[in-house]
């Protein structure tokens, strides 16, 4: 199978130049030295060969052999992907372990990514001698208790169903089907394909976003909403919540399959996933989470070259299920490490730098990432979609740097994290004054469906208040509050409860962590209508400090903890006791 | 770390010797004519008085090698030098023996004493933990400093920098730490393992003289580079103390504090090779790597399954400037798992340990707090106290523009509690060891001094159980 196709004859950290090169192809999958050090060719000049290598290249010496299997740097697809944690060349960490009997990863390790012993129960749903194309179904079995997998066609095989397996236990490895080419020849189908990374997966095409991905944080949903198939961007300096977020959405948003990409963080922060996905329960399928999740971890001080696939193995791993008909979102944590990697690379093969230093096709890469999300008509005729969210990790927490810059281009939603936010320990920090969301229209269907109509509105006059009330803040920073007159406290006062009420969302609290859009709807029409009795109660005579004391303003700061989801008619009788309030102080005036 | 070398005989013996080099520019060493050198092995290189210094394989090709030398490149010669390649990278010999024990920057013992045993040799570089066979950490260390256990918690397996700016009291707080770090209901001892990069040699007497003061001195490895050190050798320093860390982690199933100061010399040392190696800078000259290359210290912490040992971090670092958003503060934010900000505003007033109270953060505290553990009311007063202090910041703000008097009252009321707030629960003595349960108390004696109606972040029940008792 390999072939010897040149020599070494330099290392620069991960990129070891080739010399005597033949018979090899850019972006070919190729093993170098004695311990077979998985790389990949990047660069082809003459008989000179750039290669980039996924692991560390200690102790590789000059003269060494170059293997090549002529092959791009691909996936294996198949059921038992699913649960599974990867690296980022797809090998399976929990194998590594195991199999090394080592805490440690070490060099050169060579483990397939699905397991080939395992049994997976077949049903095929297609007849010997029917016509087939790539991407069809022709069978399927349980992955996990929630999850079908179902069997597609590797997209570049079309023909006549020479044969087909009954239904019953299979690996991987075993033919499940044959297809026979007009030409006679016959591809073996197998209940696994590979792909290579580097090339989206085909589909019929694209369709309309129109679906919310819903992910049980207010100021998500509410303010700035992500769509299934759409793409979002999460910039904000250290500590400023990123992996909250993400691991937030990774929990609860209404995706069939998560794909999380760990790319370039921390070890800890993987570990933290892998525990307590297992116990965490899907609010929908009340199954274990971890059985809709596939992992790719890369963390930072893993070798940076495959942190620069990690990406690539990520979205391909999403495709294929998309390619099922799932709705996928992947979150990628953090892009900035992902180019920093491919800046890493860029100057060890001393390319011309573009913006600090990062080369010039950075955008491109960038942009090719991004595309491959949306909403799709797949092969097999059905609706899938990929959404994306990815995070990035300015220097100093300044967004004009060039990641932040050119993926705010190629995405439609930004949620832009907020240090001083961060520091008051307003969680999530995303800033409303400076983040936005593309998608709001095209969704809005979804929610007015779900709240008689009324989200858009409601929806745009928070929103006002917000941005009323920022002008506020820029004259009581001059003058304090007190000059204002109640007509305009009564802003800051119900922007102040959105914000501690609404807004602010604890990740750790039980009942927080998830608000369901029923519940999120309740909220914000309590919180408009403080505002809106609050506002003709002064109009009339009363003064900001008789309504901040009711006792029903205590209940609407603390409905976020004391509602739970599955009671939240809770929240009309709050409701009705504001009325009932307001009400009693119109009296005192009438 | 020489005396381990009999059973590398055979691998000497492979290793090839050349005599003259091409070409020498800083630290710097540049061999042609060899072969078969691999990247990042160890190198032996001999002046021509029979001087040896260590260096390490930089970059490597057919017929040449790059080669960084750790004591710098003084009095070496193009015809004279000699190399020897040594065919494995740098090692560190470990063993029980270590302990208690003063190294240089790359391994070498320089107390005077005799070779410790050797049990093992290990490549300073280490190698990635394998993420699934990391153990998360939960246990929280009682350091006695309010500012920490409150509101800031230190985890076992935690990597938790200081950041801190010059003249400010990083080295009393971490010795204090030191003195004071326990496991709540456990009797644990920590081995600390301290290592010095391009610190004065009264810090390092500072806390030479407070171990021995505390009595743990035989509990400590001591890997020094000093100020007047060959900076170059800053570039192994940590990795050395950090093997040394996980063979008596994960070895001897003992819970390691490791101290590594001062980060920002490390980067500076790795910024002058960058340099020299006319790499492209990314900012403020700094390699763009400087990440990764921090990673690959700072992710050396935790815990792992099958040992019951832990490493636990505290990396000092000077911000230059007092900048947060320098490259070496704000590279190392984005990698460890929180920092401990000192505040020079605190700091003038007078207030000890001056931690600020808002950009300190810990990210593991969440698992190691609350009922059974610290404390039921852990995480919400915590909360409330950052909500409140935040509060305090902006009326400070607010009342520098407008006078104090122009207030409204509740303001006035949150001016008095952040006084109090930092006079009672901040501040304490620098030999004052408060429990977990006196902080909490402290917390909640400053917080009542606030209406019942701010707290928001505080449950009922909490309120009726603590407030204003
Ligand atoms: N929604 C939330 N609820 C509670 N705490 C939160 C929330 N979001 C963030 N935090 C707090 O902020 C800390 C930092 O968040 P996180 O780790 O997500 O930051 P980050 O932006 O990913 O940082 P880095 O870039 O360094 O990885 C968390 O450890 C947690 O204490
Ligand atoms: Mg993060």
């Amino acid at each position: 199978m390999l072939e010897i196709i040149g020599k070494v004859h330099k290392i620069i950290g991960p990129v070891v130049q080739a010399r005597g090169i033949v018979n090899a192809k850019m972006l070919d999958l190729v093993e170098v030295g004695e311990d077979h050090l998985v790389g990949e060719i990047v660069k082809l000049e003459g008989e000179h060969a750039a290669i980039q290598v996924y692991e560390d290249t200690t102790g590789l010496a000059p003269g060494s052999s170059v293997y090549s299997s002529g092959l791009p740097l691909s996936v294996e697809l198949g059921p038992g992907l699913l649960g599974t944690i990867y690296d980022g060349i797809q090998r399976p960490l929990e194998v590594i372990r195991d199999s090394s009997n080592s805490v440690y990863i070490q060099k050169g390790i060579h483990v397939p990514p699905l397991g080939r012993e395992k049994k997976w129960d077949f049903k095929p749903g297609i007849e010997k001698g029917a016509k087939v194309e790539g991407g069809e179904i022709i069978g399927r079995l349980q992955e996990t208790a929630f999850i079908e997998h179902r069997v597609l066609v590797p997209p570049d095989v079309k023909g006549t169903v020479a044969w087909v397996a009954k239904e019953g236990s299979y690996t991987i490895d075993e033919t499940v089907m044959r297809v026979a080419a007009a030409s006679g020849a016959e591809t073996e189908v197998k209940l696994f394909q590979r792909w290579p990374v580097r090339k989206a997966r085909p589909s019929r095409g694209r369709l309309p976003l129109r679906l919310p991905l819903i992910t049980g944080q207010r100021v998500i949903d509410t303010l700035f909403p992500q769509a299934k198939g759409g793409t979002v961007v999460v910039p904000g300096g250290f500590g400023t919540g990123k992996t909250m977020i993400q691991h937030a959405l990774a929990k609860w948003c209404d995706a069939d399959i998560i794909v999380y990409i760990g790319c370039g963080e921390r070890g800890n922060e993987m570990t933290d996933v892998l525990m307590s996905f297992p116990e965490l329960i899907d609010p929908r399928t009340k199954r274990p989470l971890m059985e809709r999740t596939i992992m790719i971890a890369n963390t930072s001080n893993m070798p940076v070259a495959a942190r620069e696939a990690s990406i690539y193995t990520g979205i391909t791993l999403a495709e294929y299920y998309r390619d099922q008909g799932y709705h996928v979102a992947i979150m990628a944590d953090s892009t900035s490490r992902w180019a920093e990697a491919l800046r890493e690379l860029s100057g060890r093969m001393e390319e011309m730098p573009a913006d600090e230093g990062f080369p010039a096709y950075l955008p491109t890469r960038l942009a090719e990432f991004y595309e491959r999300a949306g909403m799709f008509e797949t092969l097999c005729g059905s609706e899938g979609s990929i959404s994306i969210a990815g995070a990035v990790s300015p220097p100093g927490g300044d967004f004009s740097e060039p990641v932040t810059q050119h993926t705010k281009r190629f995405v439609r939603c930004l949620w832009a994290l907020d240090r001083q936010l961060a520091n008051a320990r307003h969680y999530p920090a995303i800033s409303w004054l400076d983040s936005y969301s593309e998608y709001v229209d095209e969704i809005a269907d979804w929610w007015q469906e779900r709240s008689g109509g009324e989200w858009m509105d409601l929806r745009h006059r928070i929103m006002d208040l917000l941005q009323q009330e920022g002008k506020l803040q820029q004259v009581v920073k001059l003058v304090g509050p007190d000059v204002l007159p109640d007509t305009q406290r009564i802003i800051l006062e119900t922007c102040e409860m959105f914000k501690n009420a609404f807004l602010q969302q604890n990740s750790y609290d039980k009942v927080d962590m998830y608000c369901t859009p029923e519940k999120q709807i309740k909220m914000l029409r309590v919180i408009l209508d403080f505002y809106k009795l609050g506002l003709e109660n002064i109009k009339k005579g009363a003064n900001i400090h008789q309504l901040r004391k009711l006792e029903v303003h205590s209940d609407i700061m603390r409905m976020k903890f004391s509602v739970s989801n599955d009671e939240i008619g809770k929240i009309d009788t709050i409701r009705e006791k504001l009325h009932k309030s307001m009400q009693q102080v119109a009296e005192m005036y009438e | 770390m020489r005396n381990g070398d009999g059973m590398k005989e055979n691998k000497l013996m492979e290793g090839r010797e050349y005599i003259g080099i091409s070409q020498v520019t800083g630290p710097l060493v540049f061999v042609k004519g060899i072969h078969n050198v691999g990247f990042n092995e160890l190198a032996e290189v001999v002046d021509s008085s029979g001087h040896v210094r260590l260096g390490m394989v930089l970059e490597a090709s057919d017929g040449a090698a790059v080669i960084q030398i750790f004591e710098g490149t003084s009095g070496l010669s193009i015809p004279d030098t000699r190399v020897r390649f040594r065919g494995e990278p740098l090692m560190f010999g470990v063993g029980s023996e270590i302990l208690g024990r003063v190294f240089n920057g790359i391994g070498q013992p320089i107390d005077g004493g005799p070779p410790p045993m050797i049990e093992e040799m290990m490549d300073v570089n280490g190698l990635p933990i394998n993420p699934t066979a990391r153990e998360y950490p939960r246990k929280c260390i009682q350091t006695g400093i309010s500012a920490i256990d409150g509101m800031n918690a230190l985890v076992r397996g935690q990597k938790l920098p200081i950041f801190s700016g010059t003249g400010l009291p990083h080295n009393k707080i971490v010795a204090q730490i030191t003195r004071q770090a326990k496991i709540v209901g456990e009797d644990v001892q920590f081995a600390i393992v301290f290592a010095a990069m391009g610190i004065k040699h009264d810090v390092s007497r500072y806390f030479v003289s407070n171990f021995e003061a505390s009595g743990v001195l035989e509990k400590v490895v001591f890997i020094l580079n000093l100020a007047d050190d060959p900076s170059v050798e800053r570039m192994v320093t940590p990795r050395v103390a950090l093997t040394a860390a996980e063979y008596l982690a994960f070895h001897e199933n003992m819970h390691v504090l490791v101290i590594l100061t001062d980060m920002t010399n490390y980067c500076e040392s790795l910024r002058e090779i960058s340099t020299v190696r006319e790499e492209i800078p990314s900012r403020k000259g700094y390699p763009g790597y400087l990440y990764s290359d921090l990673s690959s210290i700072y992710e050396r912490a935790g815990m792992v399954k099958g040992f019951s040992g832990s490493i636990t971090q505290m990396p000092i670092l000077t911000m230059p400037n007092d900048d947060i958003s320098h490259p070496v503060p704000d590279l190392s934010g984005y990698i460890t798992e929180g920092q401990i900000v000192l505040e020079r505003e605190l700091d003038q007033r007078n207030i000890y340990p001056p931690i600020a109270g808002l950009p300190s953060l810990s990210r593991l505290m969440k698992d190691g707090i609350g009922e059974g553990m610290t404390r039921g009311d852990h995480a919400h007063i915590a909360s409330q106290l950052f909500a409140a202090y935040s509060h305090v910041k902006d009326v400070r703000a607010l009342a520098a523009v407008i006078g104090e008097e122009e207030l409204t009252p509740l303001d006035k009321v949150y001016l008095d509690f952040g006084n109090r707030f930092e006079r009672e629960f901040l501040s304490q003595g620098e030999y004052e060891d408060r429990s977990i349960f006196q902080t909490l108390d402290i917390g909640w004696k400053v917080i009542s001094y606030l209406p019942k109606e701010e707290l928001h972040r505080i449950s009922e029940e909490e309120l009726n159980k603590y407030y204003g008792k």
